[in-house]
């Protein structure tokens, strides 16, 4: 079987993120670069499903240069090989717009499945995998918990309001994990300095015949106008308790009439 | 006017708050008409009537059998029908998924994740755990927007709410993923997480899966209870109460937070609190930057305190 896993590289939310005044987009300079924490379930749940049903690991990132960073990050733990779909036009698409360009993508990869994050950490908006399914009309089995391969079958328990839901399709499939799926594994020594010599491959936007119309800032269907840092929140109390803790508490309740 | 599709969150027959805030923001906008799949449509259609839904499309049930993209064919043909505005959902995880695909449908831009929106628009978002406030707009086709529940004050304004079968012939592609069964983890008589006026949630500092602290000051504020993710990785609170960046977004009236250090994924889905309280015993936890009102101390003595002043002035 073979797995595409999307891995994204994003700000690092320990160290301050920024938008740039240029254009309204992430400045990707102003903060270390990181591979999207949940994008690693995602290849650690590419590996387990490799390892049980055979077939290879393609990591597809879409981003700029410095992703790479994130590709040999996702090779040291186990992927096989690389795509990197690079390219200025691709500059400040939107969520809708990378899941088109990473559909086109796909159609260059030989896959059984596709696996990715439910979210990533900087945009949030949790759309890609539900539109990449859209693009590529391929079965969306998003917000895993549990993944089961079984021959062409594929079964999942997608989490919900309520629990779970349990879904079924047949591959090929678009798979999004959530974080309780399973425990990323670390990179080995061995596996760091193999991942050095795994092919990666450059894609440009005409090699993955994508318009180049329909990516990129100027293009994108959704456009941020302004931002501004948030008003700082009123600088709170803080008490320490004395034995009445509590009952101060709810003194401040009562203030702001919640009792 | 123009109409405005809001996709209605019900359960069982009855309407969820976050539904009554989409239909007051859809008023800013244009004519309200709600959009309901499954049954239970004639015991929610006063509701929708009473927030100010002039039409009410109904879609059949078996649209739930697949996963999303079932209502996203219906949406989208909605709104190309009726020449739509706009199509708000609210920004539940599901719900945002629906909105992306219906968005790709209709060749137009999604906004998720949606604090507020003004008539002509303009949606306003909180990014980066709460530090940065955008401004964003759709410019091209039909806007589809994920709103946040407790984000718009709902405003009751009467409409007539006349009900319409909306047809629709499922495409091979939106019926490939098939729900064959839908667990149900423990669903107690508190009001739901994302919907609640006030939440309390436990965290690490709660200690072991007796939640009781955290259930019982929950009680006494009528308030949903929520938890970190450590306190649900430990396996003391079902995975369906996690709040956070991963788990559950929630915007509350008021949010208190039991021996919850604050880290960024946890404020990542509780930052939009309209007023936070913080029981920590550590002075540096960065819960406490957040926090309106603050208790520095255990908490395993400090909840069941308030818990018992706040009966007291009842
Ligand atoms: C991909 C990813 C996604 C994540 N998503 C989420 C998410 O959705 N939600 C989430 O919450 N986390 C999430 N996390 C985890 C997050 O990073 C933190 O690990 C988690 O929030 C910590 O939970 P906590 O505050 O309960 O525990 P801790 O950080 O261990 O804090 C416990 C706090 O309790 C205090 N305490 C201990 N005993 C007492 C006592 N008796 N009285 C008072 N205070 C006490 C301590 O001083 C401490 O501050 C995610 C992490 C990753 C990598
Ligand atoms: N530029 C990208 N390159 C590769 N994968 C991506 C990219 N953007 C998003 N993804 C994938 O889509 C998931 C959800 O992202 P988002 O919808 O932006 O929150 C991420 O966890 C990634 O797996």
């Amino acid at each position: 079987m073979n797995i595409v896993v999307l891995v994204k590289q994003v700000p690092d939310t320990a160290t301050e993120r920024k938008l740039s005044s240029d254009d309204n987009t992430l400045d990707r300079a102003a903060s270390d670069g990181v591979i999207n924490e949940l994008d690693e379930y995602a290849i650690e749940e590419a590996l387990l499903l490799k390892e049980k049903h055979g077939g290879e690991v393609t990591v597809l990132t879409m981003g700029p240069d410095q992703a790479t960073d994130s590709i040999r990050k996702a090779l040291s733990m186990g992927a096989d090989k690389a795509v990197h779909l690079v390219d200025d036009a691709l500059h400040g698409s939107d969520a809708l717009q990378t899941a088109y360009a990473l559909s086109k993508a796909l159609g260059t990869v030989e896959f059984d499945l596709v696996v990715l994050g439910s979210e990533s950490t900087d945009a949030r908006t949790g759309v890609v995998g539900a539109a990449l399914a859209e693009y590529l009309g391929l079965p969306q089995l998003t917000l895993a918990g549990k993944v089961d391969v079984d021959g062409s079958a594929i079964r999942i328990q997608r989490a919900t309001d309520y629990g779970y839901d349990v879904v079924e399709a047949q591959l090929p499939a678009v798979v999004s994990v959530i974080e309780k799926i399973n425990e990323p594994r670390y990179p080995s020594f061995k596996l760091i300095m193999q991942a050095k010599k795994k092919p990666v491959e450059k894609l440009s936007t005409a090699d993955a015949g994508i318009d180049t119309a329909q990516v990129g800032v100027a293009d994108a269907g959704t456009e941020t106008t302004d931002f501004a840092p948030a008003p700082p929140r009123a600088a709170g109390t803080v008490v320490k308790d004395e034995g009445d803790g509590g009952a101060k508490a709810a003194e401040f309740l009562a203030e702001k009439k919640f009792v | 006017m123009a109409e405005v599709l809001v996709l209605v969150d019900h359960v069982d027959g009855e309407v969820k708050k976050v539904t009554t805030e989409l239909l007051t923001a859809a008023r800013r906008i244009g004519e309200p008409a709600a959009v309901w799949v499954g049954g239970g449509a004639e015991s929610g259609k006063a509701k929708l009537a009473e927030f100010g839904a002039e039409k009410v499309y109904t879609a059949a049930a078996e649209l739930n059998d697949f996963v999303v993209a079932p209502k996203a064919e219906l949406l989208a043909k909605l709104a190309g029908e009726k020449s739509a505005a706009a199509v708000l959902v609210s920004a539940t995880p599901e719900n945002k998924e629906i909105a992306g695909r219906t968005a790709v449908k209709l060749g137009s831009g999604v906004l998720t994740d949606v604090v507020d929106i003004t008539g002509d628009l303009v949606a306003e978002h909180s990014v980066f755990g709460g530090a940065t406030i955008t401004h964003a707009r759709v410019r091209s086709g039909v806007p589809v927007v994920a709103v946040r529940p407790n984000s718009v004050p709902a405003e009751p304004a009467p409409g007539a709410a006349e009900l319409e079968e909306a047809e629709v012939e499922l495409s091979e592609a939106a019926t490939g993923a098939k729900v064959v069964e839908r667990v149900v983890q423990e669903k107690g008589a508190r009001p739901e997480l994302t919907e609640a006026a006030i939440v309390v949630s436990g965290g690490r500092g709660v200690g072991s899966d007796d939640f009781s602290v955290v259930e019982a000051l929950a009680d006494s504020l009528g308030a949903a209870v929520g938890a970190s993710r450590a306190a649900v990785d430990s396996g003391w609170y079902p995975n369906q109460f996690q709040v956070g960046q991963t788990g559950k977004t929630v915007s509350p009236n008021l949010y208190v937070a039991l021996g919850i250090s604050g880290a960024i994924q946890h404020r990542a889905g509780m930052q939009t609190s309209k007023n936070i309280v913080a029981v920590n015993k550590d002075p540096e936890a960065p819960i406490f930057e957040l926090a309106d009102f603050g208790v520095v101390g255990d908490l395993h003595t400090v909840a069941p305190q308030l818990t018992e002043e706040i009966d007291k002035r009842k």
